[in-house]
């Protein structure tokens, strides 16, 4: 479901991630800058003994497509955005797997950074997508974080 | 009028269903619709007030009106990234 606006890349997909591909589709001879980003499975210990063994991740596809490709926009509208790339997993991800792939390139190191940081920190915020942990004795987590004032936009 | 409903995430397993089409007055506004959703069903009732609610895919206020065929999502708080 690759998502072609202008030269970003936007895409929730089902397999696995490439932070390189998307480092080499940000590539660009006006640039001086490439920032990637890469949100990843972290190992967990429950106080109970229970240990993570990945996430499950569930989006509502036709809204979160469209809110990454707005989200791309306004990233561009802020900084002097060469090529971008924005990726999100569904289903599970195992250990150490990104879940998510930021990629952004600019004439300049501080403005690939600063929108990398915009693009995942109001990714997090806004997006509809969601993750449930997935325990080693079976059990499931839905996860719903306190606010939820950010989304009401 | 009839509306289509979207669940997801812990709502969606409470809800035993992913969609529910529900009927509504004419003229119903968001917060009409998250009424009849938790009479509908139940087990729903207590996550309703944490989540937003999108119409055609686009966060929607409480006060905003339903038409006939919009799709209505309650979207608990998310967790992507």
């Amino acid at each position: 479901m690759a998502e072609q606006a202008g030269e970003d890349w936007v895409e929730l997909r089902a397999d696995a991630l490439d932070a390189a591909a998307a480092s080499a589709f940000v590539a660009d001879p006006r640039g001086g800058g490439i920032a990637v980003f890469a949100g990843t499975t972290r190992a967990e210990r429950h106080a109970d003994g229970r240990e993570l063994l990945a996430l499950d991740y569930e989006a509502y596809r036709e809204m979160a497509a469209g809110q990454m490709r707005d989200l791309a926009a306004r990233a561009r509208q802020r900084w002097p955005i060469l090529k971008l790339a924005l990726l999100h997993r569904t289903g599970r991800v195992g250990l150490a797997e990104p879940s998510v792939v930021i990629a952004v390139s600019t004439p300049h190191r501080g403005e690939s950074f600063e929108a990398c940081r915009f693009l995942i920190d109001t990714l997090k915020q806004e997006v509809a997508v969601w993750k449930r942990e997935v325990w080693s004795d079976g059990s499931g987590t839905w996860v719903h974080p306190e606010p939820p004032l950010a989304q009401r936009r | 009028m009839t509306v289509t409903v979207r669940f997801f995430a812990l709502v969606r397993e409470r809800a035993g269903a992913a969609e529910l089409s529900l009927r509504l007055e004419p003229g119903a506004t968001v917060t009409a619709a998250a009424e009849a959703i938790a009479q509908a069903i139940p087990t729903v009732r207590d996550l309703l007030p944490r989540a937003a609610f999108a119409v055609n895919r686009s966060y929607a206020a409480g006060d905003t009106i339903l038409n006939d065929g919009d799709e209505l999502a309650v979207i608990p708080p998310v967790s992507g990234g």
